[in-house]
């Protein structure tokens, strides 16, 4: 077996588009809203959740024989919360400014669905290698929404992308003003909103049937 | 008007199934209704016939409407006069303020009625009548100040995710014309609240000495209510304010217009007002604040209480659709408007958010209305004796 069998590239490759974690399982949808008011953090954000998902996969599925099906939530609770407390302790360590913008939300990757789904879909199931890849496979379709999701509403909240300003000086000497709706939550959930319709509009069989 | 119709008759083939142009249908049938009455009948199973439709319903709205425009027009020139020292005719106080909301409706009209035919080709529908409204009630709940291109935007979003993703005309949740304010209330607050906003040129232009520009509603909530206008010119409209809100005599007329062709529900326009002055006594009685111990009855006249009442909240669409629910609906978004501008400072106007929050509770009230009703039907069956 190679390292990236085609069937382990379909699991790496699937959570991409049509079993997205965010837009089709609708999982993780409060981070989604909180963390992507501007890019940088919700590049950060993304990562430490890819980085979450795929050892903690890894960690439960190669332990998966020894676990007592009876606390497996408790011991996969733990293998993530350590997980995450690794992943704090690196961004404060190197990245201390985008630690503080994320504040909580870090912390709170623990009650992300998202990895507490794939740990009982998958890891319990799985070998570890697939199910290292599809840790990755599904940290890397949350980001891609993340960071869509960021880069539009930094782009017109603020005007800016990364931090640099973008939008011209003269646009606003002309009368334009950023939209202080991008900034809200709200606005996020519509544009997860938006996403989910386009996607559905290119994979029709994604369309639930009437 | 008949070269007109043989005009039309010659190139219906081209629009109808088979012809060249058939995905445009629904746009050529639009203009032909709208032109010239339709002469489709009913084929079958109507019983009951009534010669309102939906096309009748909303001509009647925008009749209903006309006085609060023309007030509206007139009030932009008198507010402008008064700001810069300048002695306009009534004519010409009217004449300048229809040239400022002009172009905020050919704006409205041609992005919001663009969007509908678009989605009427998508989805091969008819182009709905709707927007004919809408397209009217978005500038006359706008500040006179807000720049065209936002206009454009908030009808943009209002239509499209405000009603086109539910549906179309019919569906939507929630109050277009609203959810296009509210729009730009929370993306733009700078251009859609302050004293300044309210005035054409005030915000570029030095008005004259002690002219602020603030509305009432504004300034009691500063705590500046000694300066604020008298009931009689609240009632009147001679105040600053949205488009075509200040004027409560001008909305009075529409309201009546709607209310006697049964177009507009009385039920709902009385409990909104009943649930303001509940709240308001209620107020008074506590009164800690200066806000607190103003009369009730103000409530009515200040800022866009009187048009969210009779326009807004009275939408068949949003509202609630039993006669039960309708004074609960009614009343509820009364009180909250009062409370939300007593209370919250940074709304100093409250009508926007309760109707919208209403729109979302109105299916609820509607539930449990016929919930009640079917329990007491049952209740009654059984002390008959009869399961």
């Amino acid at each position: 077996m190679s390292i990236i069998s085609s069937k382990n590239f379909k699991l790496l490759a699937n959570p991409l588009n049509l079993e997205n974690p965010v837009t089709v399982q609708i999982l993780g949808i409060c981070s989604a809203l909180a963390v992507t008011t501007k890019l940088k953090p919700a590049i950060v954000m993304g990562l430490s959740v890819i980085v979450v998902t795929a050892f903690s996969n890894l960690a439960i599925s190669a332990m998966r024989q020894y676990i007592p099906p009876r606390i497996r939530i408790i011991v996969q609770l733990v293998v993530v919360a350590s997980m995450v407390i690794l992943v704090d302790q690196l961004l404060r360590a190197f990245v201390y400014d985008v630690s503080k913008q994320l504040s909580v939300y870090v912390g709170l990757i623990i009650t992300n669905c998202i990895i507490m789904g794939r740990l009982e879909a998958f890891a319990m199931g799985n070998k570890p290698w697939p199910s290292f890849m599809d840790g990755i496979g599904n940290g890397i379709g949350y980001s891609i929404i993340l960071i869509v999701v960021a880069f539009i509403r930094e782009l017109f909240g603020s005007g800016a992308i990364l931090g640099f300003q973008v939008v011209p000086q003269s646009f606003y000497d002309a009368g334009y003003i950023n939209n202080g709706m991008m900034i809200m939550p709200t606005m996020a959930l519509v544009l997860v909103g938006v996403i989910i319709w386009i996607q559905r509009s290119f994979n029709k069989e994604l369309i639930e049937k009437e | 008007m008949k070269s007109l119709r043989k005009f039309i008759d010659k190139n219906k083939p081209l629009f109808q199934k088979g012809g060249k142009l058939a995905k445009l249908g629904s746009t050529f049938g639009a203009i032909e209704t709208f032109l010239f009455t339709p002469n489709h009948t009913s084929k079958s199973g109507v019983h009951i016939h009534d010669a309102i439709d939906l096309k009748r319903t909303m001509t009647v709205v925008i009749l209903a409407l006309v006085p609060a425009l023309l007030f509206g027009s007139w009030n932009i020139g008198y507010q402008n006069g008064l700001a810069f020292g300048i002695e306009r005719s009534l004519i010409e106080n009217f004449l300048f303020g229809f040239m400022k909301i002009l172009p905020i409706m050919v704006v409205s009209y041609g992005v919001g009625l663009g969007i509908e035919f678009i989605a009427a080709q998508i989805r091969g529908h008819e182009v709905n009548e709707g927007y004919l409204v809408t397209g009217i009630l978005i500038p006359l709940i706008l500040p006179v100040n807000i720049p065209l291109w936002m206009v454009a935007l908030a009808v943009t979003f209002a239509v499209i995710f405000g009603k086109e993703i539910f549906g179309g005309t019919g569906y939507n949740i929630m109050n277009v014309a609203l959810m296009a304010r509210a729009f730009l209330f929370f993306a733009y607050p700078m251009q859609m609240s302050g004293d300044a906003v309210w005035i054409y040129e005030l915000p570029t232009k030095l008005p004259v000495d002690g002219f602020s520009g603030a509305t009432p509603l504004a300034q009691i909530a500063q705590g500046t209510s000694a300066k604020m206008a008298s009931f009689h010119d609240m009632f009147m409209g001679f105040i600053p304010g949205s488009i075509g809100e200040t004027s409560t005599l001008a909305i009075l007329i529409g309201a009546a217009i709607l209310i006697f062709t049964g177009i507009g529900s009385w039920k709902i326009m009385l409990s909104t007002v009943l649930g303001a002055l509940a709240i308001g006594f209620l107020c008074n009685i506590l009164a800690v604040n200066e806000y607190m111990t103003l009369p009730p009855y103000y409530h009515l006249v200040m800022g866009g209480f009187a048009f969210g009442a009779v326009f807004m909240a009275t939408d068949p669409v949003t509202a609630s659709h039993t006669e039960k629910g309708k004074w609960i609906y009614g009343f509820m978004i009364g009180v909250f408007a009062v409370l939300i501008r007593v209370f919250n400072p940074a709304y100093p106007e409250g009508m926007m958010l309760a109707i919208l929050l209403m729109n979302v509770w109105s299916p609820l009230i509607d539930y449990f209305v016929v919930e009640n009703h079917i329990k007491r039907r049952l209740k009654r069956d059984k002390m008959k004796g009869n399961t």
